[in-house]
């Protein structure tokens, strides 16, 4: 390398000046890579190091836990922190409660965003735009300001302790969202397909059901994705509102580990991973509508 | 639809026209009706409403039992201004603000520009890998942090201690427990915001950037003059994003410092809501905790709309 440098400094020619140019550019362009793969390596190896602390942990027994929170399971593996929760009629019914919130939950909210979306996107009305003003207002409402008067009013609609109380603020608080991603992608939508629609003897809902909803697949799937990630995970507002542990979703079942003499770390390190595992198995399904779900609307603009 | 009124008298072609302009009308407005109030009935039950209540709630002082009478006007605001834990938590509400504008954004840009494009052999992997905390639960991630934290000798004390270093205790020192919580937050969230750069990414031209390679820029150059400046729009969005995500922290840090722990340091303002106003039944005082919260968010918020985002979205603007 540095003969062909010094070679060249004296008698430049110009097939070994670019002979030597691209060997070193090669060599800087290995260099890169590396550094890159490094860097993105450590960066795995954080992201996965909790989460692998975690597994090994579930392996354990609570004792070992609390003697020396991180190690190996050194004294067997403990499966049976994962087989008594699976054994355990609170388990499935918290996730019965779980899928029941979800589907809920997204499902209002897609249908009501949708047909949102349309008004305020395809037709022309009084105060459509004063409307859509208000709504998006509510981007600025996150759960956690609304939480204490929204359990007031739960109280006085009598939707306390019902699933009902979970999964109607969960849809309404995301409805501001979804709205505005699918108002963007409806807007995109060639005025030209509606009118060949009309042409064709359409009615204007006949337009938004057979044409309008079937062309936005992609985002009808990203929102809806995002609002399952999120009705999922939802921990705070069912805590609030449910007061009955029988109708608590998965993320609260970890109280029941919660003892009188402290906590059942191994239980929780079993019941996390178990819960892990389906989010990251919807994440690997779902990858292409999450990132267009995050992505899409505003920022394409 | 008065018009059609007035021209349904006078003619004989007219009416039949007229009343088909009329039923028109009309199904046009019930199907408005039909598609905008359900959605709006749900919003502004369960949305609005609740948090312009919260307005009034905190002018009293209030249990949540029976209606509010005890009217005290802005003696909630005042106590709030005078206790000294409202103001750390407010205080670490902005750190978390600061250090993720800060810290977290840039990480995202560093790994978007990583990932996002070129041929890196594993980049989906590495993606999929980094982006993948964003899915965890709250509640998961804040435990799986509980136990990396534990101050027994936990995965983060001993990385510290084969470095040779002193271990920190990190949820139980009260000068560090918000570092540790925004480490956390970083963990969790920053594969977020590299996704939302890496489609920012996808919008910038190639032959641009190879343009000013062409003429002699070294990557810091491309990067600073070419790439950052046209990826605006997405990094403004990130910006905004982060600050109102920043403000909006509730579960991660509640589990983490198990209401505010070490001695109410650890809390930022919605933890402080929920143990000063919820769990003690002083509605109003809780109250008035949101709607600090709900102002420093919509000051922000308009404020950086109207300087900031307006150039970049002016064309969704609503007829």
């Amino acid at each position: 390398m540095s003969e062909a440098i010094k070679h060249t400094t004296l008698q430049p020619t110009i097939t070994q000046r670019s002979l030597a140019l691209e060997r070193r550019a090669r060599l800087n362009r290995r260099l890169v890579l590396a550094g890159k793969l490094l860097i993105l390596i450590i960066l795995g190896v954080i992201i996965m190091g909790p989460v692998l602390t975690a597994f090994l942990g579930s392996l354990r027994t609570t004792g070992q836990f609390l003697s020396r929170p991180f190690g190996l399971p050194t004294a067997g593996i403990h499966w049976e922190n994962y087989t008594n929760i699976l054994k355990s009629d609170a388990f499935w019914t918290a996730a019965q409660n779980s899928v029941l919130i979800t589907a809920g939950s997204s499902t209002i909210n897609i249908v009501l965003s949708s047909m949102m979306a349309f008004a305020f996107s395809r037709v022309q009305f009084l105060g459509r735009g004063l409307l859509f003003n208000i709504l998006t207002l509510g981007l600025l409402f996150p759960l956690v300001i609304a939480l204490l008067p929204l359990f007031i009013q739960l109280r006085n609609l009598g939707l306390t302790n019902s699933l009902w109380g979970v999964i109607l603020p969960l849809a309404a608080f995301g409805l501001p969202g979804s709205v505005v991603i699918l108002r963007s992608f409806f807007l995109a939508v060639p005025g030209e397909l509606e009118d060949a629609a009309y042409i064709d003897g359409c009615s204007t809902l006949g337009f938004f059901r057979h044409i309008l909803l079937p062309i936005s697949r992609p985002a009808l799937t990203a929102v809806v994705t995002m609002e399952i990630v999120k009705a999922w995970n939802e921990y705070f507002l069912p805590l609030l509102v449910l007061t009955d542990d029988s109708k608590w979703p998965l993320p609260l079942g970890i109280m029941q580990f919660q003892g009188q003499y402290g906590w059942d770390w191994a239980g929780i390190m079993a019941y996390v991973m178990l819960l892990i595992i389906p989010a990251v198995i919807f994440y690997i399904v779902t990858e292409k509508y999450i990132v267009t779900g995050l992505t899409g609307g505003e920022l394409k603009g | 639809m008065s018009a059609t009124n007035f021209r349904v008298l006078p003619g004989k072609s007219s009416p039949p026209l007229d009343r088909t302009l009329l039923r028109r009308n009309v199904n046009k407005a019930l199907m408005v009706v039909l598609l905008v109030a359900p959605g709006m009935i749900l919003f502004l039950t369960f949305v609005l409403v609740p948090v312009v209540q919260s307005a009034r709630y905190s002018l009293f002082d209030w249990n949540g039992f029976g209606p509010p009478t005890n009217y005290i006007g802005f003696d909630n605001y005042e106590r709030l201004y005078e206790h000294t834990v409202f103001r750390s938590a407010l205080k670490n509400s902005f750190t978390i603000m600061l250090l993720s504008l800060l810290v977290q954004l840039p990480i995202a840009m560093m790994l978007a520009l990583l990932v996002g494009r070129g041929s890196l052999p594993g980049r989906r992997f590495f993606r999929a890998l980094l982006f993948i905390p964003y899915v965890f639960s709250e509640v998961i991630v804040a435990l799986i942090w509980w136990y990396v934290y534990h101050p027994n000798d936990g995965l983060a004390t001993k990385i510290f201690t084969s470095f040779g270093l002193t271990p920190v205790e990190w949820l139980g020192d009260k000068d560090v427990v918000i570092y540790s919580i925004f480490l956390v937050l970083t963990w969790k969230y920053f594969g977020y915001y590299m996704i939302l750069y890496m489609a920012g990414l996808q919008g910038v031209q190639k032959d641009l950037e190879e343009a000013a390679r062409v003429d002699g820029a070294n990557w810091w150059q491309v990067l600073t003059r070419i790439t950052l400046p046209l990826m605006g729009p997405t990094i403004r969005l990130t910006i905004y994003l982060s600050v109102l995500g920043s403000f909006q922290q509730f579960v991660v840090v509640q589990t983490l410092t198990r209401g505010g722990n070490p001695f109410n340091s650890g809390h930022v303002l919605a933890t402080y809501l929920y143990k000063f106003g919820i769990q003690r039944f002083y509605m109003g005082y809780g109250s008035a905790v949101a709607v600090v919260l709900f102002l420093i968010t919509l000051i922000f918020s308009l404020g950086y709309q109207r300087v900031v985002l307006r150039r970049d979205f002016t064309q969704q603007s609503v007829g």
